[in-house]
């Protein structure tokens, strides 16, 4: 687990190696990554079970659901469908590195609106929606809807997601 | 009777038993869920049962519920605190250690019970416990300051964290008393009489913030998943497609041979695989060929098929459960002067929580550690040590953040799985459930179809009113299928079961879903047969309940029930109790005529839970409830054939994305100083009635069987 520890205390690298066939460097939440794995590993289950960055969640595994949302070169995209090959070189981006201490505009949002409920798939919301803005600033709601439909909440968050976001349009 | 309870106090090993000093007798093994967690001993002193105060005013309450979304681990900790009288934002919160006799409740609320988190029973089952022993934790804080100043406790009063003598002027914070506080010999019942006048509540009733709210928008909130244990493997299973049958692996050879592949685990109902990381696993699992043996009883069932054998059970003399009767239907029924009858039918739902099951367990010779999600949290540690024949002690359960529960998170396979490949490989193990298995494997809330028949006199009153329910799933049939706030002199509501061999299980509010949906939608069928506002109908059946008629009207009022509706819009209202809460909906919706899709526009709704601890919580749950009702209305559906589940995952067992939500819900709470009831299920029985009498009101064509998927709209709108 040392490279857990490292990665926690904010080195500014993390180079972990295993005798396997692939090794891979890219741009984790601001930290250069160098990985050795299988071909095959997947970049939910390396982020979740390698990297401990657990805040990526495994929701349905072919894409439809949007809790496993993160960023690769600010775009988001669904962590469960992308083979960890496909990131080489490339920056990632997590909940855990959206921000430091919850100061994304999105996040201030989520609480001032109280959005979550269980919880589970407000990672991958909240990514969704911080693409967003990163794209367009001022999204009308038939935007936002458009944008958000591929992230599931059972709960019933949706109307809470739609105000956090409106919100943080109008401060911008 | 407030003298003998102040007699009945409980010595100080108890109150300690009673406040976790248990948790430093019980636990043998792996400590440190049970433990507070705490660097130095000497800045924090469990003071209670429930409650670990430190040198710098840090308050920490246990939660003896699950938090799975509905937000109780804060209201539960405010009621707490208010009686305490804590400085809210010095509150921290954490899991209860999984000691029923100390933090679980009985069904009338009394101490001692279970942890079980079902039934929206947190709030109301801990109301009055936990305010007792917030004032009971307030009562050793100022018999230690009244001791240490020498005076009369009767002189101390306290405010947000501090103690106060007003007569000296001296005042001093909680955590200041720790230097000298002494848990007392015995800590006496606080009489009600010395509880908070409410009217001084500072807490409950007012709005605050959630406690897991910033912890669940950083990605810091820990569900089972999220844990990370030291030498840890991976697992998943491979289950029966038909309840019941069992696995013979074709292709172990091969299957060993996947890079990755420690151990393969033949359970009773499926092949467990365990590789070193999740990706071998899966791959495993998806190459793995199996016969599955065994000529279940699930396998005969085709749920299609299923309603035409609950037709043939209604018009049987098959006698089922009685669930309400009173008058004499039989005499009345056929001698009124006007009969209504209607069949409604719902397929079976899937829970969709959006985290898929999962557990770790780490199984050693005689112990057990476990780490989950739960529902279930003493049912978990019992089922565990049950199911390895060890001491209840000899189980740590670790609790964790739920993505979910609906009702799947209260049956234990998942977690009695993780244990047997735990103990096969002697190894930590993480078991996985993939959404498919989720789906697959699922306990649904029951398929039903209800026959509703009723008698009209010549007023235009009902007087007889008979109501079947025929479906699988026994008990679970008939909650919600009474209607005890509308007056019908003679009335007959009876429970058939038929069991098809195939897993059913609660889901959020249970048979309120499907039973008031039939109630709703048909009492809207007998509003419009006589010319009645279907409004006015409940009126009079509900007019000697004047609570019920208060939520009625409030909804009503809302949505200004009479006004004009926008051109190519309606409108559909309906009333609906649950786990003793009220709740009445009014819904606007327009249908696309081309793709037969249903878009509800407007849901105003109105509630009667009694007191409310956090009523900005407990709209949000009732917004919640409105949407996975919505969802449950408009497109869900678990269909079998031949036993096997025919759905797999989101694109062939659709949720309510975002496009689909209401454009505005609005919701009011009826003030009340009742005591508290239930209300994380509330908003959603109605739901399918006030889609189906909105739908009526626009197309004067009535849907009958739930969801109302837009191919059943249109078949209907051609029809």
């Amino acid at each position: 687990m040392g490279f857990l520890n490292a990665f926690n205390l904010g080195c500014s690298s993390i180079t972990i190696k295993q005798d396997v066939n692939m090794t891979i460097s890219f741009t984790l939440n601001g930290k250069e990554v160098e990985l050795s794995a299988e071909d095959d590993a997947n970049l939910l289950w390396t982020l979740r079970e390698r990297l401990n960055l657990t805040g990526t969640k495994y929701g349905c595994g072919v894409s439809l659901c949007g809790v496993c949302t993160v960023h690769l070169d600010g775009k988001p995209i669904k962590s469960c469908i992308t083979p960890l090959a496909a990131v080489s070189g490339k920056k990632v981006t997590t909940i855990e590195g959206l921000s430091e201490n919850r100061s994304h505009p999105v996040q201030v949002a989520w609480i001032e609106e109280q959005v979550p409920q269980c919880g589970y798939c407000q990672s991958g919301q909240i990514m969704q929606a911080a693409a967003l803005l990163e794209e367009n600033p001022s999204p009308s709601r038939e935007e936002i809807i458009k944008h958000m439909n591929g992230v599931l909440c059972r709960c019933g968050t949706y109307l809470r997601i739609l105000k956090a976001i409106e919100k943080t349009t109008q401060k911008a | 009777m407030e003298a003998q309870k102040s007699q009945t106090n409980i010595s100080r090993r108890s109150f300690l038993k009673w406040g976790g000093g248990i948790t430093f007798l019980v636990t043998s093994v792996g400590l440190p869920a049970l433990v507070f967690k705490s660097k130095d001993k000497e800045e924090t002193r469990q003071i209670s049962a429930w409650v670990h105060l430190a040198k710098d005013g840090t308050v920490t309450i246990y939660n003896p519920a699950a938090e799975m979304g509905q937000g109780t681990m804060t209201a539960l900790a405010a009621i707490f605190a208010e009686e305490m009288d804590a400085d809210w934002s010095k509150v921290k919160i954490e899991d209860a250690p999984v000691q029923p006799e100390i933090y679980g409740i009985g069904w009338g609320g009394e101490r001692g019970g279970s942890m079980l988190t079902v039934g929206s029973r947190s709030v109301s089952g801990h109301y009055q416990n936990l305010r007792q022993s917030g004032a009971q934790a307030r009562y050793v804080l100022l018999e230690s300051v009244a001791q240490k100043w020498k005076v009369d406790r009767s002189e101390l009063s306290t405010e947000s964290g501090f103690v106060y003598h007003k007569k000296s002027g001296k005042k001093i914070g909680y955590g200041e008393i720790l230097a000298f506080v002494k848990v007392p010999d015995s800590v006496p019942e606080i009489p009600d009489n010395q509880l908070k006048n409410p009217r001084d509540f500072k807490l409950i009733g007012k709005d605050f913030q959630r406690y897991d709210v910033p912890f669940k928008v950083d990605g810091s909130a820990k569900y089972s998943c999220d844990i990370h244990v030291e030498g840890m493997v991976y697992a998943v299973i491979s289950r029966s497609p038909v309840n019941g049958s069992k696995p013979s692996l074709k292709n172990e050879g091969a299957i060993r041979n996947v890079r990755g592949v420690l151990e393969l685990v033949t359970l009773d109902y499926g092949v467990g695989v365990i590789a070193d990381r999740m990706e071998s696993a899966l791959q495993a699992k998806a190459l793995m060929e199996i016969d599955w043996i065994g000529e279940p009883k699930a396998k005969t069932h085709n749920s299609e098929a299923a309603y035409s054998e609950y037709e043939a059970m209604a018009e049987s003399n098959t006698a089922g459960s009685i669930i309400a009767q009173s008058g004499n239907l039989n005499r009345e029924l056929p001698v009124t002067d006007k009969r209504i009858r209607a069949d409604y039918k719902n397929d079976y739902v899937y829970h969709a929580q959006m985290e898929p099951l999962n557990a770790i367990a780490f199984v050693q010779d005689g112990s057990a550690e476990v780490w989950v999600g739960t529902q279930a949290a003493d049912g978990t540690r019992r089922d565990v040590a049950g199911h390895l024949g060890i001491d209840f002690n000899a189980v740590n359960l670790h609790t964790h953040y739920l993505g979910g529960g609906f009702g799947r998170r209260s049956m234990t396979d998942y977690v009695l799985e993780a244990v047997d490949l735990s103990k096969a490989v002697k190894k930590p193990v993480k078991l996985q459930w993939t959404r498919e298995d989720d789906v697959q494997f699922g306990a649904f809330r029951p398929i039903s179809l209800q026959r509703l028949d009723a008698g009209v006199n010549a007023e235009g009153k009902i007087t007889a009113w008979k109501h079947l329910v025929i479906g699988t799933g026994g008990g679970l049939l008939g909650s919600g299928a009474d209607i005890p706030f509308y007056d019908i002199p003679n009335k007959h509501i009876e429970v058939r079961n038929i069991d098809h061999g195939v897993r059913t299980k609660h889901w959020r509010a249970v048979g309120h879903g499907p039973n008031k949906f039939a109630i709703e939608t048909f009492l809207d069928e007998i509003a419009l047969d006589l010319n009645k506002d279907p409004y006015q109908i409940r009126r009079d059946l509900m007019k000697n309940h004047p609570r019920a008629l208060k939520v009625l009207d409030k909804a009503a009022e809302m949505s200004n029930w009479s006004g004009p509706v926008p051109e190519g819009r309606a409108r559909g209202i309906a009333f609906a109790e649950r786990s003793g809460s009220l709740a009445a909906g009014v819904c606007e919706i327009s249908v696309n005529r081309n793709t037969g899709k249903i878009k509800v526009h407007k849901i105003w709704g109105s509630l009667d839970g009694g007191v409310v601890v956090d009523p900005n919580n407990a709209k949000y749950q009732m917004e919640g409830a409105l949407v996975m009702g919505l969802s449950s209305v408009l497109f869900e559906s678990i269909t079998f054939k031949e036993g096997r589940v025919e759905q797999n995952n989101f694109y062939d067992y659709p949720i309510l994305r975002i496009e689909d939500a209401p454009d505005e819900i609005h919701l009011e709470i009826i003030p009340s100083n009742e005591k508290p009831s239930g209300i994380g299920e509330a908003g959603l029985p109605f739901m399918g009635a006030v889609v189906s009498n909105a739908f009526a009101a626009l197309t004067g064509k009535r849907l009958r069987h739930m969801p109302f998927t837009p191919e059943k709209v249109k078949n209907l709108l051609n029809s």
